[in-house]
C-alpha cells in the first residue's frame, strides 16, 4: 500500500481490476451469472436492506460490471459509477434519480438528436419538462433555471455541432441555484476532458463510442463526483423517505453515496436497463487502451480537418480544434489534448453533393455511429433526416450540406485518398465547381 | 496522531478488534444503524453500542457510557463517534479516560478541540470519515458497488 497518485494510463490498466482474489486470474473474470447465492438468511436480509455490500442479481449489480464501473470512476475522478445498457439509459436513470413528474430540466439546445427526443418527448410525457437553451449563452442558462429545476444537462463536445461547453461557468451558475451540472462526456472521453475537475457533478457516457472503441458493444455509464449536496432540500427524491425503499432517506443514510445508491437500487432496479456483463467486460478492454487510442484519433482528425479546409468543394469545417474555430478558446481550456475526433463539414453542393460524396467513398463506413476504430461518415440530409425539406432541416439546425465524420485509426493518407474520391464525386454534381472546371 | 492516509486507516482497521460506538441507534434508517449492522455482520469487529437509552441492538448489549463499557470489557480499540460536533470534546475526554487506542469521528463530526484533545493524549484520530465505508474500501465491499476505492495493486489480495 502506498500513497502514490497514479497516472491516467496506469489507472486505465489497473483501477478496478486487481488480480482475482479467488483464482489469481490476472485478466478480469467474466461473471456471466444472473444471480449470486447468499451466505445465510441473515446476510441476505442485510443485503436487501442495503446494510452490507454484496452481489444479489445482475440487473442491479455484477462483479464484472462493477470492475468497469470502478475503472471508469477512477479515470473520471469520481466517487463511483453505475453502468447501464446504453448512453440513453444512463441519461434516463440520471434524470429519474433526481426528477419526477412536475419537475424541470435545463438542457443545451445543441445535444445529440436522440437526447433531444428523450427529453422533449419521452420525459415530457412523464411530466418532466425541459427548457433548451444555447449553452454558450450563460445569461439564458441562468434565466432558464427555476425553483423546480433538478438538473442542468450539457455535452462536453456537442453532437454534431462540435461546440465546447464552458463547464466551469455552467457549474457555477448551476450551483448558485442549487442545481447539479450533468455533463455528457461521450465525445471527449476522460482522456481528453474530466468534467468533474471543472465542477461538474455527474458525468454520463455512451460507452458504445470511444470507450468501447471498436464498434462492438452497447453500454452507458453514470459517474458522480460525490460532492453535490443532495440532502440540501432541492432534491426531495434523495432527501425524503422513499416509498420505493421502505421509507429510506438516501441522503441521510448514505451521505455522499446517496445519488449513486438511489440510481442503482431504485432506478436501475425498476427501469431494468442493465448492461450485460459481457459488454462490461469488453468495455474494460476498451478502457485499458483508451489512452493509447485517443491521441491517434485526434491526430487523424486534425489531418483530415486540415485537408478538408483547403478544398474548394468544402464550404466550411466545424471542428473546435481548428485555430479559427469560435470554440477554440474553450477547447484550449477544456480539451488541451485535442477536441476529439468527431466533427462536421459542409459541401458547397448542398444535399445532392452530400449524397454523391457518401456513395463514392470506399473506406469510410456509412453508418449511424461514432467512436469506432474504423472511420465513419453520415450525411443526415440524405439519411436520418431525408424526409425533411431543406427549410425544415435548417429550422432544426441540421444543414442540408452537412456531413459528420468520426475519424478512426487508419493511415491518414488512406483516409484522405478516399475523401478526395468523395469530393470529386461531389464536385461533379456541384454546378459552380463542374462549370469552373469545364 | 491524526491518520490522514489510506494506508494509515487500513493499518488501524487491520489491528483493531473492539469498537465502542457512541451514539448508536436502533432506528434502521439511521446512518449509525447501517454502520453498526455492517460491522456486526462482517464479523471482524466486536462492536458495542454506547447509548444510555437502549439495552441492546439486535441482541448486542448496549452500555450506558464508555466508562461502563470499559469497566466490563476493558479499553476499546476504537471509539466511533456518531454525535453532534459540539458534543465531540466530551466524548473525547470519555474516550481518553476509557483508555481507547483510537477515536473515529464520523462524517460531519468535526470539532478542532476534540481532535486536539485526542491527538495530545496519544490516540490515533480519524476525522470526517465513515468506518463502514473505510472498512468496505479494504474488504471489497465498495468495489462490488462500482465505487472508486482508490486502491490499485497487481498483487492477489485475500480480504
Amino acid at each position: 500500500m502506498n500513497e502514490r497518485t497514479f497516472g491516467f494510463r496506469t489507472r486505465a490498466l489497473h483501477a478496478g481490476t486487481p488480480p482475482d482474489t479467488e483464482t489469481g486470474a490476472r485478466a478480469l473474470p467474466l461473471h456471466l451469472s444472473t444471480a449470486f447465492v447468499f451466505d445465510s438468511t441473515e446476510q441476505a436480509a442485510e443485503l436487501f436492506a442495503l446494510r452490507t455490500y454484496g452481489n444479489i442479481y445482475t440487473r442491479i449489480g455484477n462483479p464484472t460490471v462493477a470492475a468497469f464501473e470502478e475503472k471508469l470512476a477512477s479515470l473520471e475522478g469520481g466517487l463511483g459509477a453505475l453502468a447501464t445498457a446504453s448512453g440513453l439509459a444512463a441519461q434516463l436513470i440520471t434524470i429519474l434519480s433526481v426528477a419526477q413528474q412536475g419537475d424541470h430540466l435545463v438542457a443545451s439546445a445543441n445535444l445529440y438528436g436522440g437526447t433531444v427526443t428523450q427529453f422533449s418527448v419521452t420525459l415530457q410525457r412523464m411530466g418532466i419538462e425541459t427548457t433548451f437553451v444555447a449553452p454558450g449563452d450563460l445569461g439564458a442558462v441562468r434565466a432558464a433555471l427555476r425553483d423546480n429545476t433538478r438538473a442542468l444537462f450539457v455535452e462536453t463536445i456537442g453532437n454534431p455541432n462540435g461546440n465546447v461547453a464552458d463547464i466551469a461557468a455552467l457549474a457555477a451558475i448551476a450551483h448558485e441555484a442549487g442545481v447539479p451540472l450533468v455533463v455528457d462526456n461521450t465525445f471527449a472521453t476522460p482522456y481528453l476532458c474530466r468534467p468533474i475537475e471543472h465542477g461538474a457533478d455527474v458525468v454520463v457516457h455512451s460507452a458504445t463510442k470511444f470507450i468501447g472503441g471498436h464498434g462492438t458493444v452497447m453500454g452507458g455509464a453514470i459517474v458522480e463526483s460525490g460532492t453535490f449536496p443532495w440532502g440540501a432540500g432541492r432534491h426531495p427524491l434523495l432527501s425524503t423517505p422513499s416509498p420505493g425503499y421502505h421509507g429510506l432517506n438516501f441522503a441521510e443514510s448514505f451521505g455522499e453515496y446517496a445519488f449513486l445508491q438511489r440510481a442503482r437500487v431504485e432506478v436501475l432496479r425498476d427501469v431494468g436497463a442493465s448492461i450485460s456483463p459481457m459488454n462490461a467486460w469488453l468495455l474494460v478492454q476498451g478502457l485499458e487502451t483508451l489512452a493509447a487510442r485517443m491521441p491517434l484519433h485526434v491526430e487523424n482528425a486534425r489531418a483530415v480537418a486540415a485537408f478538408l479546409q483547403e478544398r474548394d468543394e468544402v464550404a466550411w469545417v466545424s471542428y473546435a480544434d481548428l485555430p479559427d474555430s469560435p470554440d477554440r478558446a474553450l477547447a484550449e481550456r477544456y480539451l488541451p489534448l485535442g477536441a476529439g475526433a468527431v466533427f462536421t463539414f459542409g459541401l458547397r453542393g448542398g444535399r445532392e453533393a452530400g449524397r454523391a460524396f457518401i456513395d463514392a467513398l470506399e473506406l469510410w463506413s456509412h453508418l449511424a455511429n461514432v467512436g469506432d476504430a474504423k472511420s465513419l461518415v453520415i450525411h443526415p440530409a440524405s439519411t436520418t433526416h431525408q424526409q425533411l425539406t431543406d427549410e425544415q432541416l435548417r429550422a432544426g439546425g441540421v444543414l442540408p450540406e452537412m456531413v459528420r465524420l468520426s475519424v478512426g485509426l487508419e493511415d491518414p493518407d488512406d483516409l484522405i485518398w478516399d475523401l478526395q474520391r468523395g469530393l470529386a464525386a461531389a464536385a461533379a454534381v456541384t454546378p459552380e465547381l463542374s462549370e469552373a472546371k469545364g | 496522531m491524526i491518520l490522514e492516509t489510506v494506508a494509515q486507516r487500513r493499518e488501524l482497521l487491520d489491528r483493531s478488534h473492539t469498537v465502542a460506538m457512541v451514539g448508536a441507534s436502533a432506528n434502521p434508517n439511521r446512518p449509525s444503524y447501517f454502520v453498526f449492522s455492517y460491522l456486526r455482520t462482517r464479523g471482524k469487529f466486536e462492536i458495542s453500542p454506547i447509548n444510555p437509552t437502549l439495552g441492546e441492538i439486535d441482541g448486542v448489549k448496549a452500555y450506558p457510557s464508555l466508562a461502563a463499557y470499559t469497566a466490563e470489557r476493558g479499553a476499546p480499540d476504537i471509539v466511533d463517534v456518531f454525535r453532534r460536533p459540539e458534543e465531540a470534546p466530551q466524548v473525547t475526554r470519555d474516550a481518553i479516560a476509557a483508555g481507547a487506542k483510537a477515536i473515529w469521528f464520523q462524517y460531519g463530526v468535526i470539532n478542532q478541540e476534540a481532535i486536539r484533545l485526542a491527538d495530545d493524549a496519544g490516540l490515533d484520530v480519524v476525522v470526517d470519515r465513515c468506518i463502514k465505508v473505510e472498512s468496505a474500501r479494504f474488504d471489497g465491499g465498495l468495489a462490488i458497488g462500482g465505487m472508486n476505492t482508490g486502491l490499485l495493486t497487481a498483487k492477489r489480495r485475500l480480504h
